[in-house]
């Protein structure tokens, strides 16, 4: 698996002399400290992670904890003021800080696109045309144009509202331009700046599943930010943690539940549902007697409390029986989830 | 007693202290005439050639006013409104104004402050419109530009009557000239609330897709700005009507000359026949190019 974005120690300051706040930053200062000494404001600071291709990233924290920044220096609209972050584009690493206007214009144009929690879409413009503007930019055609936003409507289930003014959608659909929007420049690279908080629960709910399917079809790599727990475990093949601008636990969701890195991340996650996160791995014992049929060991444990009937259940990879899940062994698993 | 002589030691100090304020006269009248005398002697071909252009474009719009059938032109003037605001109730207005014009025999005068008008507009529109945009896009320029709007809207407007005069001499150039002065701050102000009003996220989204900065201002800020912009055209009309009994001082043709004549001959039924013409042209030029708030 190839990297596609880069984060090469991205610290990011705002203010009119932002260097002046990276002595006390590398000295380990929090935001209020750095204001209170330089008058600037720590945004990020000293930011490492990789994305590989076709993979989806949750950055997440609270609001103010630095993701959102993050996630705008990987096309340009925040500037890191000591790091780069890197986009692959074939064999070529370019530098998103140090490009020029043209090739930054080049790289928005066709590698990255951008979905934004408040949707971004102009109101006077009807459905079709706020989706085809990215092509508009790159100066595409009428005819391809239209052809290609047809195929995104019809993807995002909008094939009928073509025509419809933008304020005539409830969030939900706006939202759904948004997608059809960044889609529609056929981008590898999908950034997405908590696409679903505005949304009521539901609508928000279906939209994560929507995106899923979508994602196992396009296979993009996406950059995903959020503040909330539950989305980040569902979409996420791997989770940065973030807390006053700096990452505190990248790895999988596995990895942050079982083994937080710090309270900080130990008291968000105490607040998930276990059942959402622990696989048939996580609650088996060493194998002992007869058992029931084999399940795989990266089976959600919510389908392996299913299967349970009274007796074990045998997990095996290959043919070859790694273990047994008893309802005992559920049990303790749930009242310590952590271990 | 001690007050009384702590007054009578100030008052000599204070006596001077006024000599030396009356005496000492700041020059701004001295300044300000001898500031045209060296334009009028230096710029005597950048005048020539705006007046050149002015009177051009006068004669045409005079032309398209005047040459065809008055009723042809109450037609236009209809159909007009019905492309814009696409409801009978205000074309029906539009022609009965028009028509009352007719009436009252004011046809000529009309036309000729129709074309003061429209001139005013066209030049406001070309000359505001970019500035108002420049201003939005550099909020120092727009700082250094707001006394110079401030001025050239509190100025008592009789006062650039006479540069005018100086550099243009008499006739509809001068009174064309005074009027844009009046006028061009609100096509600019507007313009640059419009602009500058644009919100952030949708800035933000045109420069996420990659656009230019051209781009960005056809395609997201003046669209949103549109509004606005079309407010100031409204603005720019009305002012510019208001403006006609001034400019007729100077010896521009139109609805202005009756409303002069009347006041200096004291003649009631002229200034009342002439003032109620110029209310009736302004309401269906309002009512023509109402922009709805979206």
């Amino acid at each position: 698996m190839s990297d596609v974005v880069t984060f090469d120690r991205v610290s990011i300051v705002f203010g009119d002399r932002p260097t002046d706040a990276l002595p006390l930053m590398d000295a380990g200062a929090n935001r209020a400290e750095v204001a209170e000494a330089t008058g600037q404001i720590l945004g990020v600071h000293d930011c490492s992670l990789t994305v590989h291709e076709g993979e989806m990233v949750v950055l997440m924290g609270l609001s103010g904890s630095g993701k959102s920044t993050l996630l705008r220096a990987v096309n340009g609209l925040a500037h890191p003021v000591r790091g780069e972050v890197r986009v692959h584009d074939g064999d070529e690493a370019i530098s998103v800080t140090h490009a020029d206007a043209r090739t930054l214009r080049r790289l928005r144009r066709n590698r990255i696109a951008m979905v934004f929690q408040q949707f971004g879409l102009l109101p006077w413009r009807s459905v079709a045309e706020n989706v085809g503007l990215g092509l508009e930019f790159e100066g595409i055609q009428w005819r391809e144009r239209d052809e290609r936003v047809r195929h995104q409507l019809e993807i995002v289930g909008l094939a009928d509202r073509a025509d419809a003014r933008v304020a005539e959608l409830s969030g939900g659909m706006q939202q759904r331009v948004g997608l059809a929007r960044a889609f529609a420049t056929e981008a590898p690279i999908l950034l997405m700046d908590e696409p679903f908080s505005a949304l009521d629960p539901l609508i928000r709910t279906r939209l994560q599943d929507e995106l899923c399917v979508l994602q196992r079809q396009l296979r993009r790599t996406v950059i995903f930010v959020s503040h909330d727990l539950d989305e980040a475990f569902k979409l996420g093949d791997r989770i940065a943690i973030m807390d006053g601008g700096r990452i505190v636990q990248q790895g999988t969701p596995r990895d942050i539940f079982t083994r937080p890195a710090s309270d900080y991340v130990a008291d968000f996650v105490a607040q998930m549902n276990p059942l959402g996160v622990l696989c048939a791995r996580d609650v088996m014992t060493p194998p002992d007697g007869p058992a029931d049929g084999a399940v795989p060991p990266d089976l959600p444990l919510a389908e392996v409390m299913n299967r349970l009937r009274g007796r074990p259940l045998a997990v095996a990879e290959d043919g070859r029986v790694l273990g047994h899940v008893t309802e005992r062994a559920v049990l303790a698993r749930l009242a310590a989830p952590r271990g | 007693m001690q007050a009384e002589r702590a007054t009578a030691r100030a008052t000599p100090q204070l006596v001077t202290t006024v000599d030396w304020l009356t005496g000492t006269k700041i020059p701004v009248g001295a300044t300000a005439s001898r500031i045209f005398d060296w334009l009028q002697v230096n710029g005597a071909w950048v005048f020539d050639a705006i007046s050149d252009a002015m009177d051009a474009l006068i004669g045409w719009l005079l032309w398209a006013f005047q040459t065809p059938h008055p009723l042809i032109v109450v037609v236009v003037f209809a159909a007009l409104t019905w492309l814009l605001q696409r409801r009978l109730s205000t074309c029906i207005l539009v022609a009965a104004a028009f028509l009352f014009v007719l009436n009252q025999g004011y046809w000529e005068e009309t036309t000729e402050s129709l074309t003061l008008v429209l001139a005013s507009c066209l030049v406001c529109m070309a000359v505001g419109v970019p500035i108002g945009i420049a201003a939005a896009h550099r909020p120092t320029l727009y700082a250094w530009m707001r006394p110079v709007l401030d001025l050239m809207q509190t100025l008592p407007t009789f006062v650039y009557l006479i540069p005018a005069i100086v550099f243009f001499g008499i006739g509809m150039v001068p009174g064309l000239l005074a009027t844009v002065i009046f006028v061009l701050p609100a096509p600019i102000r507007l313009t640059h609330l419009g602009i500058s009003s644009t919100p952030a996220a949708l800035m933000e989204a045109a420069e996420a897709f990659g656009a230019t900065d051209r781009q960005r201002l056809w395609k997201v800020e003046l669209p949103y700005a549109f509004p606005q912009i079309m407010a100031g055209l409204n603005q720019t009309i009305m002012l510019s009507l208001s403006m006609v009994v001034i400019a007729a001082l100077v010896g521009a043709d139109g609805l202005g000359v009756p409303v002069v004549r009347a006041l200096n001959q004291v003649n009631t039924a002229l200034g009342f026949e002439a003032g109620l013409v110029i209310v009736v042209v302004a309401v269906a030029l309002d009512r023509m190019l109402r922009v709805e708030q979206r």
